[in-house]
């Protein structure tokens, strides 16, 4: 029998794909394609040019130069690599195990080989589009510093591709081997926990180490020593140190085949893989449709969350309570708590790291202008938290809608439910970044409840603008909830997010400028009129943005049709 | 109990439901019929409040179920045609939820949810997340569900689908006292023998409209189909008669002379 083409067995997804954007065209406008290729480009350009300038000034030093230049993209590939393998492990699973799609395909008379390749290219695509994406802003950064000339771009695709394939073989072949271990599901709890973990710990250890001591030689005991470091491939084994060494060779005029070859042994990994998947793909996609068959108690979140809220009426207490629950035994949600942690502390180790209190004057200056700032960055860092906790909240009801508005439940106890699960810990973790962080940078009473406050006003703001936008742009048909952020909808949440960012600190800035003046001035603080205005404006800005985005997702969620 | 005025539904430039008024009153089974895509679903999902209709209302025991939810939908009882259910809850916890959204807690709840599991033979399974269930066993827990806050409606979409017929059966019964009991039940269904042995009065839809209302007697009567089956009164009134010939659909089979 003839077997049908790659592309016909692809073909559901392609024309799925193609169909949403047409979907998204119709509903959005034009609109939508230009506000996502601006903000991209304008990423690119930012990316492209700190790159560009950091290697300009390393060019200028023709000893010294190319050796970071290479150790900094063997770095960045490095990073790249270790994404790479964790996103392959965990989208292969999906695509190889849990699909829709594979009934159909495993039922149908398509060979071993047909399926293998269809289900790595779609591994390959769903995990490595931002890499390569976010490959291009950097390889041209090096291509035009180093004068790449135009057959620079088909050598650095030659030498990307394979770093992208090499990844998506190894993962979707570890996953292959712990699905005939494990079952789907417990592999997918069990890859979720490892890979956070995993993660969490690269970066806690890449932190910790402080590589900026590799921009500082004086830390270092003579100038071979700090030579000898850059020397040493981060890791020679990985195809991101052959990537670095093919692509600075060729940019160097000193071509070395070798990288370039071991790179391109990844015809031969899609070989081996493809024999191992003839082996034990069929008992290992058996053992996937067995179910994670756990008995729940749950006496527990009854006895003490239910407890807890037993002032409240019974429908938002059981709302409130079923959400817990669900967040908690969903291991793809809990897990990324590890992450989270980890992201804390390297937060506030940056933060002890700053050399602040060198000067008593100075350091006042700069203490309560970090202080300041930090309220944008710790303000950025739970916007990024409510994307991926608090604005996929109204797309994951979307199946249980049926259940929700058929039942005389008032869908303001749903938004308040919501509103409240995902504020709550927001808040208590924004105290958590900002108290300390004050604490750490010693900063005076006066900046400690100026910090205090904003961030409980930037909270409620950050967590209503994430469900009244998750509402505005709801994913109803995404299976995973890791994708829901990085849809349109969280795109334009941060876009908004980040505007407020800036307005409130520019509000508040009027007011801190005027304390610290006093302060550095030794005059007394006086807190006037013009003070009170800017407070209460920055006040006023955090509800309007509380307000607003709940009334317009209620709105909204009262016009949802399943 | 319930009441269709001039209820219509537009999805874009498509007509899905077309001007339909309809009356069930109390104590009785209704069966609500048509082929596929005729507008069958889009009724139910109006009338259990999920969708707005373009035009019309929708009455559940007086009161509209757009204008005012909260007393019309505390009367209803829905069960859909597809059996989502949240997944990383267990049985016991799920209908404990939907009591919750009915506004009732306690040791009724619980006793009521024992007794449910036990009628729909779930009680073994009761304390396993939702995920394992069969299709089967979450439509008995859907329909468990739509009951455990005692509705006086009952508004339920392809109710046969993936019950054994052992459950099937007790559905059926299930019904039956319910409605004997003065309860009100709106169903569709494609399965007609189980129309025709249940229904106190039938709908067919084609094409979002009514084209025909009674009982199976009445029906054939208005369409002088003498003592014709429902199914065979059903292809009259929907043009589904003329079924294509049957050996050029399905081919020569290996193993069979199909003519």
């Amino acid at each position: 029998m003839k077997q049908p083409s790659l592309w016909r067995v692809l073909e559901p997804k392609w024309r799925t794909a193609l169909q949403r954007i047409r979907e998204e065209r119709s509903r959005g406008g034009s609109g939508k394609l230009v506000t996502l290729v601006i903000v991209g480009v304008l990423f690119w350009l930012a990316v492209y040019l700190l790159l560009y300038l950091v290697l300009r000034h390393f060019r200028a030093d023709p000893d010294l130069g190319s050796l970071l230049a290479g150790k900094v993209l063997g770095v960045v590939l490095l990073s790249f690599i270790a994404i790479l393998v964790l996103s392959n492990v965990i989208t292969a699973l999906s695509s190889f195990f849990l699909a829709k799609d594979l009934d159909l395909l495993v039922s149908a008379p398509v060979d071993w080989l047909r399926i293998y390749l269809a289900k790595l290219s779609e591994t390959l695509l769903h995990s490595s589009w931002m890499v390569a994406l976010m490959a291009v802003p950097i390889l041209t950064a090096y291509g035009v510093t180093y004068r790449g000339g135009p057959l620079f771009v088909p050598y650095a695709v030659l030498t990307i591709f394979p770093m992208l394939v090499l990844p998506a073989v190894a993962g979707s072949a570890l996953t292959l081997v712990l699905v005939n271990i494990f079952p789907a599901r417990r592999t997918r709890d069990l890859l979720s926990i490892v890979a956070l973990g995993a993660a969490g710990v690269v970066i806690l250890l890449f932190r910790l180490i402080r590589p900026e001591r590799l921009v500082s030689p004086e830390g270092f005991r003579n100038l071979l020593d700090f030579i000898a470091v850059l020397r040493t491939p981060t890791s020679p084994l990985l195809p991101s140190e052959w990537a670095t060494k093919a692509t600075m060779g060729f940019l160097q005029g000193a071509i070395d085949p070798l990288p370039l070859v071991l790179l391109w042994t990844t015809a031969a990994a899609v070989t081996l893989g493809a024999l191992l998947h003839r082996q034990l793909y069929a008992t290992g996609f058996t053992k996937a449709q067995e179910g994670a068959e756990r008995f729940v108690r749950g006496g527990l979140w009854r006895w003490t969350v239910g407890t807890l809220l037993a002032f409240l009426p019974v429908a938002k207490r059981e709302f409130v309570l079923k959400d817990i629950k669900l967040f908690f035994r969903d291991t793809t949600q809990w897990s990324q708590l590890i992450l989270l942690a980890v992201l804390v502390v390297v937060y506030l180790f940056n933060i002890k790291m700053l050399p602040l209190h060198r000067g008593e004057q100075v350091g006042f200056f700069y203490v309560t202008l970090v202080s300041f700032l930090n309220l944008g960055l710790a303000g950025f860092v739970l916007a990024a938290i409510a994307a991926r906790f608090i604005f996929p909240a109204v797309s994951l009801e979307g199946r249980h809608m049926w259940l929700l508005r058929s039942s005389p439940l008032d869908l303001r106890a749903l938004l308040w439910s919501k509103y409240w699960v995902g504020t709550l810990p927001l808040l208590a973790l924004a105290l958590l970044l900002t108290g300390l962080t004050n604490v750490l940078l010693q900063v005076r009473p006066f900046m400690m409840v100026v910090g205090l406050v904003t961030i409980c006003g930037l909270t409620f703001a950050i967590a209503a603008l994430a469900l009244g936008f998750g509402a505005l742009y709801p994913q109803f048909e995404t299976e995973n909830a890791a994708q829901i952020p990085t849809s349109f909808g969280g795109l334009v949440f941060m876009m908004a997010t980040i505007a407020l960012l800036g307005a409130v600190i520019f509000l508040l800035w009027q007011a801190v400028y005027q304390y610290v003046r006093a302060v550095f001035l030794g005059q007394p603080v006086v807190v006037d009129a013009w003070m009170i205005a800017w407070f209460a404006a920055a006040a006023a800005l955090c509800a309007a943005a509380t307000a607003v985005p709940l009334w317009v997702g209620l709105r909204r969620i009262e016009r949802f049709e399943f | 109990m319930i009441r269709l005025e001039n209820v219509t539904k537009h999805y874009g430039s498509f007509v899905a439901v077309d001007d339909i008024s309809l009356e069930v009153p109390r104590g009785l089974l209704y069966g609500f019929l048509g082929p596929n895509g005729a507008g069958k679903t889009t009724t139910l999902r109006i009338i259990a409040g999920i969708l707005r209709p373009t035009n019309g209302r929708v009455l559940l025991g007086g009161d509209d179920v757009h204008r005012n939810p909260i007393p019309a939908k505390m009367r209803l009882g829905f069960i859909p045609d597809r059996p989502f259910v949240y997944d990383k809850l267990t049985g016991v916890e799920f209908l404990r939820f939907v009591a919750g959204l009915y506004g009732q807690d306690g040791d009724a709840v619980e006793r009521r949810i024992a007794e449910l599991l036990e009628v729909f033979e779930l009680v073994s399974w009761k304390d396993e997340l939702v995920e394992a269930y069969s299709h089967g066993m979450r439509q008995k827990l859907i329909i468990s569900s739509a009951l455990i806050h005692r509705p006086q409606c009952i508004v339920v979409d392809e109710p046969m689908v993936g019950l054994d017929p052992k459950a099937a059966r007790l559905l059926k019964d299930i019904f039956r006292q319910f409605v004997g009991r003065g309860g009100t039940v709106l169903m569709s269904t494609h399965t007609l023998e189980v129309a025709d042995a249940m229904c106190d009065r039938i709908a067919i839809i084609q094409h979002g409209k009514i084209v025909a209302e009674g009982t199976v007697d009445d029906l054939r009567r208005q369409h002088r189909a003498g003592d014709a089956s429902l199914e065979e009164l059903f292809l009259k009134l929907t043009g589904g008669a003329q079924v294509r010939d049957l050996v050029e659909v399905l081919g020569e089979g290996d193993g069979g002379h199909a003519a």
